[in-house]
C-alpha cells in the first residue's frame, strides 16, 4: 500500500503539488489524470522517491521512503517496475542487454537463466527476435514493450506507467492497454497508470484520481466518475469522445 | 535579496561538491562501476592516444625549432636547446595540451552522452530499478580520468621529446647527442613528478566538470549541447586556473 500524505512540491516559484494526499490500495489499478502539465508526472516520481517533496511523507509498506537512507531506498525501488514515457531503453546496448541488465545487477540467476527469462518477458510483450536489435533500430510502440518487459524483469510488486499509450497508433496503444490489463490482473500486483489518455482508463483501471490546481481535484471509481455531477472533472472526461461514444458529426450547428 | 546572478555560481558549487560527496561516498560499492571502469579507461584512455601523441609531437618539434631561432648566437651552445625544451615539455606542455585537448574529446563526450542519458530518462530509469547512478555512472568516469591522464601525460611527453630531437636532428639544428646531453644537464627529478601531479588534477577537473554537466542536464536537445558547451569551456578555464594555483603553491 502507499500512502501520499499532504505533500507539497514547488520547483522555483512553480507550484506543483499543494497538499495532496491519497492513498493507493495493494492490488488496485489507479488511474492518475489531468491536463498536461498538471503535475501528474512529478506526483508519480514522489511515489519512489525520484523527487523528494518540500512538505509531507510517502509511505510505502509503512516506511517513509524520504525518511530512510539511500541504500534503504534503493532496496524499496526494487519492488517497483517503471515504464518511462520514452521507454528509457539504455541506447548503449542491445534490446537483449537492456532486458539482462536488471537480471544481471539484482539477480542470482546465471547467464542461460537469464537468457531464458529475457525471452520469457519478450513473449509476454509478444516481441520476439528482437533480442539484438539497438533500441534506435525499433517503432515507438516496440520500444514500449521492450521498456515494459524490462519493467517487469524483476517481477515487481508495484508497476508505475508513465503515459504509456502516448504518441501510439490507436491499435499499437490497444495492445499496450491489453498487456497493462493482464499485468494488472496478476495477484499481488498494484499498477498506477498516470495518462492523459481516458480509452486507456476506461479500459484498465479500478479507480482515478483527478489532478487539477495543484491538488487531487476528485477521486472515486470508474462508474462513479460517470456519474460525477463536478463540472472540471466532466469537462476533462466530455472533451475524451470515450466517454459518450464519437461525437456525432453529422448534425449542424 | 541578493541577485540570482550572484547566487547561481555558489549553488552551482555546492551541488558540484554534494555530487562529488556522492560519488566518493559510492567508491566502496566496487561491484557498481568495476566493468564500467575498464571500459571509460579504454574510452577516455587508450582511445585518446594518438591525438595526445600527435599533439605532443608537433609541440616539442615546434618548441624546438622555435627556441632554436630565438637562440641563434654564437656565444651560446646549441645544447641549451634541449635544456630549455625537455623541461617546458615535461613542466607545462606535455600536460597543458593534453588537457585542453582532451577537455574537448573526453569532456565533450562525456557530458554529451550523460546529458543524453538524462533528458531521455535513462538517469531516472537506473535509479528506479535501484541501482545508485552516480556510483555507476560518474565514479568509473572520474577514476578512468584521474588513471589515465597520467599515462597519456607521459605519452604526450615523451612524443614531444622525440619530435623536438628529431626535428632538432635532422633540422640541422643540433645533433641528438647535443640535445640530450643538455637536457640531462639540468634535468631534476622533481620535473616529471610535478608534471604527473598537473595531468592527475586535470584529469579530475576535465571528467568531474563533464559529469557535474551531464548529470544535471536539462532541457532536451539544446539543453544537451548547452552542457556540451560548457564542459568543455569551462574544464579549459579550469585547467588555466589549476595550472597557475598549482605553479604558485608548489613551485
Amino acid at each position: 500500500m502507499i500512502e501520499v500524505r499532504n505533500i507539497d512540491k514547488s520547483f522555483g516559484p512553480l507550484e506543483v503539488l499543494k497538499q495532496v494526499s491519497i492513498t493507493i490500495e495493494d492490488e488496485e489499478t489507479l488511474a492518475i489524470i489531468g491536463r498536461s502539465g498538471s503535475g501528474k508526472s512529478v506526483l508519480m516520481k514522489h511515489l519512489m522517491g525520484l523527487i523528494t517533496p518540500d512538505r509531507g511523507e510517502v509511505i510505502v509498506d509503512g516506511v517513509d521512503i524520504n525518511a530512510v537512507s539511500y541504500g534503504e531506498l534503493r532496496q524499496l525501488r526494487r519492488k517497483f517496475g517503471m515504464l518511462f514515457q520514452g521507454g528509457a531503453l539504455f541506447d548503449s546496448m542491445s534490446v537483449f542487454d537492456n532486458l539482462a541488465f536488471p537480471l544481471r545487477t539484482f539477480s542470482e540467476l546465471s547467464e542461460e537463466e537469464i537468457t531464458a527469462k529475457v525471452e520469457e518477458n519478450l513473449k509476454e510483450v509478444q516481441l520476439e527476435g528482437v533480442e539484438d536489435k539497438n533500441p534506435a533500430e525499433l517503432s515507438g510502440g516496440m520500444k514500449k514493450r521492450v521498456a515494459l518487459a524490462r519493467a517487469i524483469a524483476l517481477t515487481p510488486q508495484y508497476i508505475i506507467y508513465d503515459e504509456p499509450t502516448s504518441g501510439l497508433d490507436p491499435e499499437t496503444s490497444n495492445t499496450i492497454n491489453d498487456l497493462i490489463r493482464s499485468l494488472s490482473s496478476r495477484s499481488n500486483v498494484t499498477s498506477i497508470v498516470v495518462t492523459h489518455d481516458m480509452h486507456s482508463v476506461l479500459t484498465i483501471a479500478d479507480r482515478a484520481a483527478f489532478i487539477h490546481d495543484c491538488d487531487i481535484h476528485w477521486v472515486g471509481t470508474i462508474e462513479e466518475m460517470h456519474r460525477a455531477d463536478d463540472p472540471t472533472l466532466s469537462a476533462f472526461v466530455r472533451a475524451s469522445e470515450y466517454q459518450v461514444g464519437a461525437p456525432d458529426r453529422t448534425a449542424s450547428p | 535579496m541578493l541577485d540570482r546572478r550572484f547566487l547561481a555560481p555558489i549553488e552551482a558549487l555546492g551541488q558540484y561538491v554534494l555530487l562529488l560527496t556522492k560519488a566518493f561516498q559510492s567508491l566502496n560499492e566496487v561491484s557498481i562501476y568495476r566493468k564500467n571502469l575498464f571500459k571509460q579507461m579504454v574510452a577516455i584512455g587508450i582511445e585518446s592516444i594518438p591525438i595526445v601523441a600527435l599533439a605532443g609531437l608537433f609541440s616539442g618539434a615546434v618548441l624546438t625549432v622555435q627556441t632554436a631561432y630565438q637562440l641563434e648566437s654564437p656565444f651560446i651552445p646549441q645544447s641549451i636547446i634541449g635544456s630549455i625544451v625537455v623541461p617546458s615539455m615535461v613542466l607545462e606542455l606535455g600536460a597543458v595540451v593534453t588537457g585542453f585537448i582532451l577537455a574537448g574529446r573526453v569532456g565533450a563526450r562525456i557530458a554529451a552522452e550523460l546529458g543524453t542519458m538524462r533528458v531521455t530518462e535513462q538517469i531516472d530509469a537506473l535509479e528506479a530499478m535501484g541501482l545508485n547512478s552516480i556510483g555507476y555512472l560518474i565514479v568509473p568516469r572520474v577514476l578512468a580520468g584521474v588513471f589515465m591522464f597520467p599515462v597519456l601525460y607521459i605519452t604526450a611527453t615523451g612524443v614531444g621529446i622525440a619530435g623536438g630531437v628529431g626535428v632538432a636532428h635532422y633540422g640541422d639544428f643540433l645533433s641528438a647527442g647535443e640535445f640530450v646531453a643538455g637536457a640531462r644537464q639540468f634535468f631534476s627529478p622533481f620535473d616529471p613528478m610535478f608534471g604527473l601531479l598537473k595531468a592527475f588534477v586535470f584529469g579530475f577537473i576535465i571528467t568531474s566538470v563533464a559529469c557535474y554537466k551531464g548529470y544535471y542536464t536539462g532541457g532536451g536537445a539544446e539543453g544537451v549541447g548547452r552542457s556540451t558547451t560548457e564542459a568543455a569551456v569551462l574544464s579549459c578555464v579550469y585547467i588555466l586556473f589549476a595550472n597557475l594555483a598549482l605553479a604558485i603553491l608548489i613551485l
